[in-house]
């Protein structure tokens, strides 16, 4: 007689203690801990971060170590601990103007005032394996720049908006905040941001560079990235003025575009705008790109790309909705397979009968 | 593996209880009731990340942990079965973050957290019956626009899904949907079902209970109030049927209930069983003689 | 918020978590089945003209993101701190902005300029307590409608004549429209916007 499968509970937890005990590894190599995670996976973290909405290093490699490296997952991870929190109030908006940065480049421009400094970056490694990595050893410190100074640096895109030549950034206004309220279409542009902020990486440098290969082109330049930190302030009510409360590292990119001009408006660049906590410049740029795009109805501009579908963008780019709807057909679907089932073999049924010649009509042969 | 340090079965204070702070339980509470006012219509609300991945029931645990309470008796199933991985997680959750007491037995629950099911035992008043929903819009496969979705909702236009059914009789001599078949609420919204099978259909329409159904990821929650008329779409000369089994389960006898169909060997022999199986275990309890 | 500038703001529920979860089940059940009279067990022990049941639903659902608007007659110190201290609650002056909003049972003959929703969003609209002495004793109306079994007879004293004749003329503006909740010390009975009454 058969018997029904039972033991659900049992089968999870093993598979938990399963996973606790891959996600150790070999024991007799030594554990890794959540300071060589943030110290040496640092762009992983920033990453968590960004992604998980939510700026706490700690946090974002302990996300990273449970997860066993597996980012989105390790986004998850921030997102669901980062909606627990009691929220206390919005910050100061930061300002990137403040910056002591340690990156900072400009395409538009071949000298900019403050200069161009690369600062760490992949972009001029010969991407050769470096094998000397494979082995722990000393490794020098970075010599200091005798000439360097900690000051502040004007954008790059506040000189030519002097010009009355690029667009000015919009007034400020209270944002809107999509982990509060749900997504309304048409949506501010703040909503946007931020769900671009949120945004899988993979998906914003899929539409980023469809929008180069001409699926809703806007001529694009770097205006300027830069990456450093920034400080955070915060009006508490009962003070009346605001403290500085944290510092954070940033990546900021203002993508400078070409915008024809209309009847009324003159020829003028316009932006679109990148934010990434850490050091995450593709992230940012992708972002940009995407956001300028996003404007397209906006700039009266004919709107027919992926990248430039608001609800298509928006409704998609949220890794952690993605990975958990895509992966929830491991979930059993028996039920509804069966109706199907039922279904089908009837229609099959109903097209076999129809195809086999009538019985009478044999016998009269 | 008892003792083992994932244990996630029993009350942990250290959760605001049911895990949601109670501001979020309020917006929830909110739009749980202008969804009970509205029968039928989708009532966004500010969906929170739950500690399980969206589309795995997100939806269905926030409109849980807003409504349970310590007086609760909570039933979760997946297909039908209280013990299939996915129920027992939630229910694990719920007895880990809500000190709620846990049942399998449907006529013993206040309230039945559910996917693709509606249980095989008649509910009574009283009982709340929360369904976990995929993709809330029923108009969704043919008009994949929210903004466009949301007018056609407001202006009652429904003649999109009509001339779909319609094809599916000119195609194939009947409505071959077999699952999340599209409902009319109270004759004014049109309302997807959850996927439950169209069998599961008939028990919506009239019910005593209170459906709640919740969509975490869409963000998205509707209801259908108890005695309210639900009216599966059809055609005078197509009308609505439902799925038949030539056979009865296996193990009960059931020849009224869902079946599922299971393969027994490699030569692949078929054998039927409830797809409820607290429907079915009470049957075969009944009648099997007392050891 | 300084409490010090509060006056005697009532004393809210023992245990909020708890009791305002056993408020929102009561509520639930109510606008769940129109018409049927749910009790309160646990109200709070409000100041002024607030009765125990529609401070038990204020305390359960409003808050910072759910403004509230009083009635005159509702509009005084007492009222306006319980809210402020136990919600957090703004009072707003303008219909229009209430999404929760307390009145008694003469003030609602005359409910217009509240948020009924719109054809694409219906839910923006606003819920009313409407406070009366009590929930029997007036000639019955019958009530037709979702969550009803068939027909409902319902009595609610001392509400005008002119509001079954509104609510009559709003019930063709759904899927817009207002949800009311009538209230006593401890008594509810909810009045969702789909119920349709006989005349």
């Amino acid at each position: 007689m058969y018997v029904a499968v039972k033991g659900g509970e049992a089968a999870i937890a093993g598979s938990l203690d399963l996973l606790a005990d891959k996600r150790r590894g070999d024991r007799t190599v030594p554990e890794i801990s959540l300071a060589q995670i943030d110290g040496q996976l640092t762009l992983a973290v920033d990453r968590v971060m960004t992604e998980g909405s939510c700026y706490d290093r700690e946090l974002a490699a302990l996300a990273v170590k449970q997860a066993r490296g597996d980012l989105v997952e390790a986004i998850f991870l921030l997102r669901a601990y980062r909606t627990t929190l009691p929220r206390f109030g919005a910050s100061v908006p930061i300002d990137t103007g403040q910056m002591i940065v340690e990156r900072r480049i400009s395409a538009t421009f071949k000298d900019v005032p403050g200069g161009q400094s690369l600062g760490p970056s992949f972009d001029y490694t010969h991407r050769l394996l470096d094998f000397s990595l494979a082995v722990e050893a000393d490794r020098p410190a970075a010599p200091v720049d005798p000439d360097a100074t900690a000051q502040p640096m004007a954008h790059v895109g506040a000189i030519l908006e002097r010009e009355g030549i690029l667009e000015a950034p919009p007034a400020a206004r209270e944002p809107g905040d999509l982990t509060r309220e749900p997504l309304d279409l048409p949506a501010d542009r703040s909503v946007r941001l931020q769900n671009l902020a949120r945004g899988d990486e993979g998906f914003l440098l899929a539409l980023g560079y469809s929008t180069q290969r001409g699926y809703g082109n806007n001529h694009p330049f770097v205006g300027e990235i830069r990456h450093g930190p920034v400080p955070v302030s915060f009006i508490p009510e009962e003070l009346g003025f605001a403290i500085e409360i944290a510092e954070i590292d940033v990546t900021e990119c203002d993508m400078v575009n070409q915008f024809a001009g209309s009847r009324d408006v003159p020829p003028q660049f316009t932006r679109g705008y990148g934010l990434a906590f850490g050091h995450a410049e593709r992230k940012a740029m992708s972002m940009a790109l995407v956001d300028r795009a996003l404007r397209a109805r906006e700039l009266a501009e004919s709107a027919t790309s992926p990248a430039q579908d608001e609800e298509f963008v928006l409704s998609h780019s949220d890794n952690v909705e993605a990975s958990g709807f895509v992966q929830h057909l491991k979930l059993p679907h028996y039920v509804d397979f069966q109706s199907e089932l039922v279904v089908v073999r009837a229609l099959r049924a109903e097209v076999e009968s129809r195809a086999a010649p009538p019985a009478l009509d044999r016998a009269a042969e | 593996m008892s003792g083992s340090s994932n244990d996630q079965s029993t009350f942990d204070g250290g959760y605001n209880y049911a895990y949601l702070d109670e501001q979020t339980k309020r917006m929830i509470r909110r739009a749980i009731l202008k969804a009970v006012a509205i029968p039928g219509y989708q009532v966004p609300f500010g969906g929170r990340e739950m500690p399980l991945p969206y589309g795995w029931g997100t939806g269905g645990i926030q409109v849980t942990a807003a409504i349970v309470g310590r007086d609760d008796t909570l039933k979760v199933i997946d297909q039908g079965a209280d013990d299939t991985t996915n129920a027992v997680s939630i229910r694990r959750f719920f007895a880990r973050v809500a000190d709620v007491a846990t049942t399998t037995r449907t006529a013993d629950a206040t309230i039945v957290q559910t996917r693709h099911r509606v249980p095989e035992t008649s509910l009574r008043e009283g009982q709340i019956l929360v369904f976990q929903v995929p993709i809330p819009e029923p108009l969704r496969t043919l008009e994949p626009r929210e903004v466009e979705t949301r007018t056609l909702h407001a202006l009652a236009e429904y003649g999109v899904m009509q001339v779909s059914l319609y094809e599916s009789v000119a195609r194939h001599g009947r409505i071959a949907k077999s699952y999340n078949y599209p409902v009319l609420v109270d004759g004014r919204y049109m309302m997807s079902p959850s996927p439950i099978p169209k069998f599961d259909n008939p028990k919506l329409d009239r019910s005593p209970a209170l459906q709640i159904y919740g969509a975490g990821r869409e963000k998205r929650i509707y209801a259908v109030p108890p005695y309210t008329s639900v009216k599966s779409l059809d055609f005078d000369d197509h009308p609505f049927e439902i799925e038949r089994w030539t056979g009865c389960c296996a193990l009960c006898g059931s020849s009224e209930s869902f079946l599922d169909e299971m393969i027994v060997d490699d030569a692949g022999s078929r054998l039927f069983v409830c797809s409820d199986t607290d429907y079915c275990g009470s049957r075969t309890a009944a009648t099997e003689p007392a050891s | 918020m300084s409490v010090a500038l509060l006056g005697d703001v009532g004393t809210g529920f023992d245990d909020p978590t708890h009791d305002s979860q056993r408020t929102f089940r009561a509520v639930l059940n109510a606008f769940a089945h129109p018409g049927r009279i749910g009790d309160l067990e646990r109200t709070p022990n409000p100041a002024g003209p607030l009765c125990g049941a529609s401070a038990a639903i204020l305390l359960t659902l409003a808050d910072g993101d759910a403004p509230v608007w009083l009635a005159p007659s509702f509009d005084q110190p007492a009222v306006r701190d319980f809210i402020r201290f136990h919600t957090g609650a703004e009072i707003v002056a303008r219909r229009e902005d209430a999404a929760i909003a307390v009145l008694s049972e003469t003030d609602a003959g005359y409910l217009a300029g509240f948020p009924i929703g719109t054809d694409t969003y219906p839910d923006r609209s606003a819920t009313l307590l409407i406070q009366v002495p009590s929930l029997d004793g007036s000639a019955p109306r019958t009530w037709r409608g979702p969550g009803i079994d068939g027909r409902i007879e319902v009595s609610v004293p001392g509400v005008p004549e002119s509001f079954w004749d509104n609510r009559r003329a709003d019930r063709e503006s759904f899927p817009c429209g207002l949800d009311i909740v009538f209230a006593t010390a401890s008594r509810i009975l909810a009045f969702p916007r789909g119920v349709a009454v006989d005349s």
